[in-house]
């Protein structure tokens, strides 16, 4: 299968001698939604500037489709859309005029133009405000109006640079259909980066952590919380209890007197431990993951990547 | 990009930029015309009656040509160099950045832009002039090719200005201290005969001189230069400007990190 991003010795020294991007390799295959995920300051606004030309790069490669960014830069751009972190459009425009300007700078002809957006702005929910000065639109739907105007010249790679941040949860999820959708539908690749990793976790095909411009983990999402060795789950009771239970061959603590935390290893058999509990007749009447399963991994790695970098400094 | 996709880009710049001037008027085009009335009421009027002619031609009529020039001048300049840095400010020149568009046509998007907002306010200048005296132009074509490359040659200007330019006190540095007492002193007022040897002498290295006399000559015949030098040289000023300013957006000067 081609390539839709593919990444070979990336590497970004800032002018001020910050080694953002230390040789970094990374292959987003056509059709992924894929999650780059970090910690701040990681190198994913870098990479992801580089791939989109608003960073230069100091070396490596970059190709989006097959295309060499610095050979034939035009024509990589038309497979392009970028929807970045900060607010990036001109405030006192009008929200329509923004999308059609954007188009006329990939020299789609006027009426083209005029029906790519209309339609855009009816299937993020812009519609009705279409006229408005786009400083006039709220947090969200200036996120909307991005992801719109990225979108017009019928991009096949999308990079999405934390697009929910700051978004209400109602909202957020029908962003998360909207780009399943022309994922799954238009075949539209998509690189997300995000803090949400719930977001990564129920989006996201393939996976790349990178932390101190190193990619520290880069498989498949469901390959990576294999990888998860223990779970904890809280667990809401019925009744009250003053004691913890003692449950044979897993951890428990107690909370509070409703509610108890227990640990389950990989390979144990959750319905053991209910059925441990059912002989001292405590009955649980619903249970939930202490932590996002991505996220106890993700913490981790960045984490191990973190102890390894720090012991590099010392020696 | 083939060429339909260039022109449909360089003109969706250039209608975005006249958009602004136009949606803006209070602030662009209104204010030269208030300006320039006051000049031709007071220097005009009131003080040009008292001076009677310059160079064989009334006063008023005389400082016509240099007052067009001067707004010319200013609104191409600022044009250009706020409109830029303001899209830098808000961050939206990244959509161009993005885009497939080459420099060049970025640049010149933005030139045509600025040199329209001049042209504009050149003829609103001149309108109000009309209110005041005649004007008889000598050299039709020669006029309008003088005050078309200024234009142009400005609006580069600007734009380097607003490449460079960090904040927004950077964009007013070069018109407030640079272009404004380079115009006062280019012979908008008087002929550079009326001063002294070595005054004439130092008035020649200044470029807005030649500007501002070829234009002059154009519209009632007299300059203190020689014209086709100072056509060749604003010609000679366009193409190192424009060269500077592609270099500059190559290395991505103030554009990408």
């Amino acid at each position: 299968m081609q390539s839709a991003l593919s990444i070979r010795g990336l590497t970004k020294v800032y002018d001020n001698s910050f080694h953002a991007l230390k040789g970094i390799d990374l292959e987003v295959p056509e059709g992924d939604f894929f999650a780059l995920l970090g910690p701040n300051g990681a190198g994913k606004s870098t990479t992801l500037g580089v791939v989109s030309s608003l960073v230069r790069k100091t070396a490596g490669k970059v190709s989006i489709y097959g295309i060499d960014v610095d050979r034939e830069f035009a024509r990589a751009r038309y497979y392009l859309g970028v929807v970045p972190q900060e607010f990036n459009f001109n405030q006192f425009e009008k929200v329509e005029d923004i999308i059609l300007t954007q188009a006329g700078y990939y020299g789609i002809p006027r009426q083209k133009a005029v029906k790519r957006t209309h339609q855009l702005l009816e299937d993020l929910g812009l519609w009705d405000k279409r006229h408005d000065a786009a400083r006039q639109l709220s947090g969200g739907m200036k996120r909307r109006l991005m992801i719109a105007r990225a979108l017009v010249h019928g991009p096949r790679l999308l990079i999405l640079d934390e697009p929910t941040a700051g978004v209400d949860i109602e909202l957020r999820r029908s962003m998360w259909q909207y780009m399943k959708r022309i994922n799954e539908q238009e075949g539209v690749t998509i690189i997300l980066t995000t803090h949400y990793l719930e977001e990564a976790e129920s989006l996201c095909r393939n996976i790349a952590i990178i932390n101190h411009g190193e990619i520290v983990q880069n498989t498949s999402m469901r390959e990576l919380l294999s990888q998860l060795s223990q779970e904890t789950f809280v667990l809401d009771l019925a009744e009250p209890i003053t004691q913890c239970p003692a449950v044979e061959g897993f951890d428990v603590e107690l909370v509070d007197g409703g509610q108890l935390m227990l640990s389950v290893d990989k390979g144990q058999r959750i319905n053991d431990a209910f059925a441990r509990l059912s002989e001292q007749h405590i009955e649980v009447v619903s249970m939930r993951n202490r932590a996002n399963r991505l996220e106890e991994l993700f913490v981790r790695l960045v984490e191990e990547s973190s102890d390894e970098t720090t012991k590099g400094e010392i020696r | 990009m083939n060429t339909t996709q260039l022109l449909i880009a360089l003109w969706t710049i250039v209608r975005s930029e006249i958009r602004r001037f136009m949606r803006i008027w209070p602030q662009t085009l209104l204010p030269p015309s208030i300006t320039m009335t006051m000049y031709f009421i007071i220097f005009g009027n009131l003080i040009g009656s008292r001076i009677g002619q310059m160079d064989g031609v009334n006063y008023m009529e005389y400082i016509v040509p240099g007052l067009i020039m001067m707004s010319v001048i200013t609104n191409s300049y600022s044009n250009v160099a706020s409109s830029f840095f303001g899209s830098k400010f808000q961050r939206s020149v990244e959509e161009m950045i993005i885009s497939p568009m080459p420099n060049a046509l970025v640049l010149s998007g933005f030139v045509i832009g600025g040199a329209a907002r001049g042209l504009a306010v050149g003829l609103i200048v001149t309108a109000v002039s009309l209110f005041f005296t005649d004007l008889d132009m000598q050299h039709p074509i020669l006029t309008l090719l003088v005050v078309v490359m200024t234009a142009i040659l400005f609006s580069i200007g600007g734009f380097i200005n607003a490449l460079l330019g960090k904040k927004f006190d950077d964009i007013s540095i070069v018109p407030i201290f640079v272009l404004t007492p380079l115009t006062y002193l280019g012979g908008v007022f008087y002929s550079i005969h009326t001063l002294p040897a070595f005054w004439q002498h130092v008035s020649l290295i200044n470029p807005i001189l030649y500007m501002v006399n070829t234009f002059r000559y154009g519209i009632l015949g007299v300059s203190d230069i020689n014209v086709g030098a100072a056509v060749g040289a604003i010609a000679i000023f366009i193409v190192i400007f424009f060269a500077c300013a592609m270099w500059l957006l190559r290395r991505g000067k103030g554009l990408r990190s």
